[in-house]
Formats: C-alpha cells, sequence, structure tokens
C-alpha cells in the first residue's frame, strides 16, 4: 500500500470502486456541504470534493473536505484541485495542509477555463499542467521531495493520486489513450473518467488501454451521470466541449413524459453501469449527480454495488 | 511581430485634452505590417483628432512624423527640436516604442495602441498569437507549434478534455493547439514523441523571473 486511503484499499481488495461528487456550496455555509454529503453516507468509498467547479468561485475543496471528514459520517473526501487557480507553492502548501488534516486523497486536474465562470476577468495561473502536478505529487509522496527539489521536513505528505482522463474528447480516441499513458507514467494511481454515455467509444478507448496495458498499472473509474431532463440531456449534447451524448438518449429522454424524466435518466445510468462493469479493465465507478447527490443512494442500490467493503 | 491595434479617439482625446501642439510619431516596424501605427495610420488619427477637436471648438496643431524604429535609442534622437516644439507627444508604436521616448524626453507621452502580442498574419489582415516569449522555445519538440501562447491553459502535455473538432474549448475561433500539434507530429511521422512528458516548466526565463535583459559581451558598449 502506497497510502492509507480508503480508496486505494478498495481497490487493492479487488473490489469494483465508487466515488461520488459534492460541490462545495458558493458561500460560507458549512451546513450545505454536510447536508449534501450525508446523502452520500456509506454508498462510496471516496466523495470527490470539486474545486471552484466551472470555474465559479466556491467554498475551497480543502475546507469543505475537512467539514465532511469532521461530520462523522464516516466518508473519506477526495480533494480534487485545479491548476488553473494556484502555483506550485500553494498547491504544495494545500498538500501539507491537507495531509495534516487527514485527507489521504486526491485529483489532479487542469481545470475549465475562467472564461466560463464567474470571474472571465481572472487571469489563469497554470504554472504547472496537469501532468506535472501528478509528477510533483508523486515526488512528494515516493521521494519526500518538493517540487523545487529540497526535502520535505518529517513524514512526506502520502496521497493517493487520481487524474481524470476524457476517452471523448479531439483529436482522436488513440490520442486520448496515449494522454492517458503519460498521466499513468507520471503518477496516477487511478483514473476517473468523463461521463460516459456513448458505452461504443468508450469500449474502443479501453481497448486501446488494455492493448497498452494502461488498466493493469491504473485503477480505471468509469464517470457516469443520470441526466434529469431531456433539457439537461440536450444541454451536455450541445454545449459542452467533449462531451459525446448520443442521439438516442436525447431521444429517449424526449420520448419520456416530463415528470417521468429523472426517473429514465437514472434508469439509463443504470442500464450504462451495467454494460460498463463488463468492460475488462474497468475498476469502478465515479458518480456525477451534480446537485443531486440523493441519487447516489438509489444509482448503487439498482446497480448492485451496496453495501460497500468497509475495510 | 508584435501586434497592435488603435486606442478608441474618446481615450486619446481624455489624455490629450490640456494639450494642443502635439507630435503625433508613428513607427515603421511592426506595427506598419499589421496596420496599426505606420505612417499611413499616422495620417488617419491626425485627421481624426484634429476634426473631433475642432468640433468642440478647439484647434489643434498637430506634427506628424514616423520614425524607422522607435524602440532604438538612435532613432528617437532624430525628433529632438520636434518634442521640443510640442507639449505632448502621442506615439503609435508598440508599448516599448511609447517606453523610449518616455525614458528619453521630459514630456508627457501617450499611447495611441494597445499592444496585443507577438504573432504572425494567418491571412490578410487577420494576426494571431504565436509565441509568448517564454524564454526558453519548446517549439523543437511540439512540432513547431507553440503550447504556451496558443493553448487557452499553456498544457505542455495537452490536449485537455475540452478538445473538440479541432477547435479549443474557449471559443470555435481558436484551433486548439495539441489538435496542431497532434496533426503536425502525425505529418512528421512522430507521433511517439507525444509519449514523452514535458516536466514542470521553469518560468524564470519568462515573466516569473521579473524584467529580462539581454547582454551580448561581445557588441555592448
Ligand atoms: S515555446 Fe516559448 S519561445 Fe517558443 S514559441 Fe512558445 S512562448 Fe515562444
Ligand atoms: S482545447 Fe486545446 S488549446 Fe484549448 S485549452 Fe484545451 S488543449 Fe489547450
Amino acid at each position: 500500500m502506497k497510502t492509507n486511503s480508503n480508496l486505494e484499499k478498495v481497490l487493492a481488495a479487488g473490489h469494483l470502486a465508487v466515488t461520488a461528487e459534492c460541490g462545495p456550496p458558493r458561500g460560507a455555509m458549512p451546513d450545505k456541504v454536510r447536508e449534501r454529503a450525508a446523502f452520500l453516507e456509506g454508498v462510496c468509498d471516496a466523495v470527490n470534493v470539486t474545486d471552484n467547479q466551472t470555474a465559479m468561485v466556491r467554498m475551497s475543496s480543502l475546507s469543505a473536505s475537512v467539514i465532511i471528514k469532521q461530520a462523522g459520517f464516516g466518508l473519506n473526501p477526495l480533494l480534487q484541485m485545479v491548476s488553473r487557480d494556484r502555483n506550485r507553492l500553494s498547491m504544495q502548501a494545500d498538500i501539507l495542509g491537507a495531509y495534516s488534516l487527514g485527507i489521504d486523497t486526491m485529483l489532479c486536474l487542469s481545470g475549465d477555463h475562467t472564461k466560463f465562470g464567474d470571474h472571465p476577468n481572472a487571469m489563469n495561473v497554470h504554472d504547472l499542467d496537469s501532468i506535472q502536478m501528478l509528477q510533483m505529487v508523486k515526488g512528494m509522496r515516493d521521494e519526500g521531495k518538493f517540487q523545487g527539489g529540497q526535502d520535505i521536513k518529517g513524514d512526506p505528505p502520502k496521497m493517493f493520486i487520481g487524474a481524470a482522463a476524457n476517452p471523448f474528447a479531439g483529436p482522436n480516441v488513440q490520442v486520448r489513450a496515449m494522454r492517458l499513458a503519460k498521466k499513468v507514467r507520471a503518477g496516477a494511481d487511478f483514473i476517473q473518467t468523463q461521463c460516459i454515455f456513448n458505452v461504443d467509444k468508450f469500449e474502443q478507448w479501453m481497448e486501446i488501454v488494455r492493448k497498452m496495458g494502461l488498466h493493469k498499472q491504473t485503477a480505471i473509474l468509469a464517470g457516469v451521470t443520470p441526466i434529469k431532463s431531456v433539457g439537461a440531456a440536450r444541454y451536455m449534447q450541445k454545449k459542452v466541449p467533449g462531451m459525446d451524448v448520443p442521439q438516442e438518449i436525447v431521444d429517449r429522454m424526449a420520448a419520456t413524459p416530463k415528470e417521468k424524466q429523472p426517473e429514465e435518466g437514472i434508469k439509463i445510468c443504470v442500464e450504462m453501469m451495467e454494460r460498463i462493469k463488463k468492460i475488462e479493465g474497468v475498476s469502478g465507478f465515479h458518480i456525477m449527480a451534480i446537485e443531486w447527490e440523493e441519487k447516489v443512494a438509489e444509482i448503487c442500490e439498482k446497480a448492485g454495488l451496496l453495501p460497500r467493503p468497509q475495510l | 511581430m508584435i501586434t497592435a491595434e488603435r486606442k478608441p479617439l474618446e481615450e486619446l482625446l481624455g489624455y490629450i485634452a490640456p494639450y494642443s501642439r502635439i507630435l503625433l510619431l508613428g513607427c515603421n516596424e511592426c506595427v506598419t505590417v499589421c496596420a496599426a501605427g505606420g505612417r499611413k495610420e499616422v495620417g488617419l488619427l491626425a485627421s481624426a483628432l484634429k476634426m473631433a477637436a475642432r468640433k468642440s471648438g478647439k484647434e489643434l496643431q498637430i506634427v506628424e512624423h514616423t520614425l524607422e524604429r522607435q524602440c532604438d535609442p538612435e532613432y528617437v534622437e532624430e525628433v529632438a527640436s520636434m518634442v521640443a516644439q510640442a507639449d505632448a507627444v502621442v506615439s503609435m508604436a508598440c508599448g516599448c516604442g511609447v517606453q523610449q521616448m518616455a525614458m528619453r524626453y521630459a514630456k508627457p507621452v501617450f499611447p495611441a495602441l494597445n499592444t496585443k502580442f507577438m504573432g504572425g498574419s494567418e491571412r490578410q489582415g487577420v494576426w494571431d498569437e504565436r509565441c509568448a516569449g517564454c524564454g526558453n522555445c519548446l517549439l523543437g519538440v511540439t512540432g513547431g507549434i507553440c503550447p504556451i501562447a496558443r493553448c487557452a491553459k499553456r498544457l505542455m502535455n495537452g490536449p485537455c478534455g475540452g478538445s473538440a473538432n479541432g477547435v479549443c474549448e474557449i471559443t470555435p475561433d481558436v484551433p486548439c493547439a495539441w489538435h496542431l500539434i497532434w496533426e503536425r507530429l502525425e505529418e512528421l511521422g512522430q507521433t511517439e514523441d507525444y509519449l514523452e512528458i514535458i516536466p514542470a516548466k521553469d518560468w524564470k526565463t519568462a515573466q516569473g523571473g521579473g524584467p529580462r535583459k539581454i547582454i551580448r559581451e561581445d557588441l555592448a558598449e
């Protein structure tokens, strides 16, 4: 074991892992964090706590992670960190702080461009990219060294390190698999993918991933999202760059009466999970039920992922 | 080259409001090529300023002149007598030229242009950003396409998950730099090179190290 991360233990024991997402509020509202996190109690192995998601200011990922950790639900926060908002000094300082506060799992991301958020006038930092960030966190853990080369005093921060992958983005599926290879080489212990709606395309990507042997070097958690309405499906299909929502899903939602759409969205999600489970090399699921955390338990139940192993 | 665009007339009128004798100074280098601050643009701006001033009942005296290079002390020296006759200078050079004038003469110097970026011409009348002057060029390992100036997130190991249909996630008007890099690597038969991780950049050679200077011992006086 490289770390004390619960996610690492679950994966090492050979279980299909489950992670879920929890977005911090846009205000100093610790109760709101606890309220949302409470829905995830007992249903996931780690909770992704997003970092200024979609480039909108929110309570910091680190603070919300600590609130979740201390809330007494037995949840394991997974600290997300984007390179958009911090330079390498600030990232390493936060990693030391996070580890000191009991956080042992994190996700290295570049982050959405500020253009999409509520501070389009801000400068994007990007001192490191997500791959260089992985190298840094791994170096801190395995060599006990700061990125600048000096020794970290005391115990090194032992983070179980994750990265994102988008099998559906450009230029093509081959490059997307090669980019995964770089992330694995840089230090990604686990991968959470972009929301999968096009399972065929995901299978193509996994085939290349398996050929490269990457599924043996990192744990791939398939990203899934329940769609709430036909409007949401159309929005993701048309407006979110790098998202691949097949027309048949939009049509299926459109053919469902409005009040039944949330239920149908969950049904589609569970059906896809059943298909994805059969793909060799998938180690678990990352469920992104944005502002819909209360449905994660139902999804896990229907997908046969409960109860979660207690290790 | 360095690209620039003219500032709005109102902003310039605001700067020169207290003055009536203006030296309007163009530059014959980059800003001439990108049609922002050469001889022709000096003429156009001079007429526009005079006309706008006249409308508000003010008579502006504008001396028009264009230097070979406004970022060079030698050329800037040439206009000493013109500056002496003026209340203020409006420079149509890039920010480098404006400062050369400001450092040399004890007169107010106002920029007439917004200096934009180091770029090249995509086609007639269109320029795009190509280089951010990072001080340690990566083009040799990125297929000749710059990920620092042309990727919206300065990703050195891209493409990010927002790259789709060849364009950047920020807008369909900007090509995805990493899409271009991949196409070039394919063209050159070097796709395996993409697997090499480009390590964390040393930004000391860029702006991270403070204002930069080049000293050529063999040439420096
Ligand atoms: S790598 Fe640096 S020097 Fe080379 S083109 Fe890009 S910004 Fe300019
Ligand atoms: S889409 Fe391409 S150019 Fe735009 S930020 Fe992503 S990698 Fe960079």
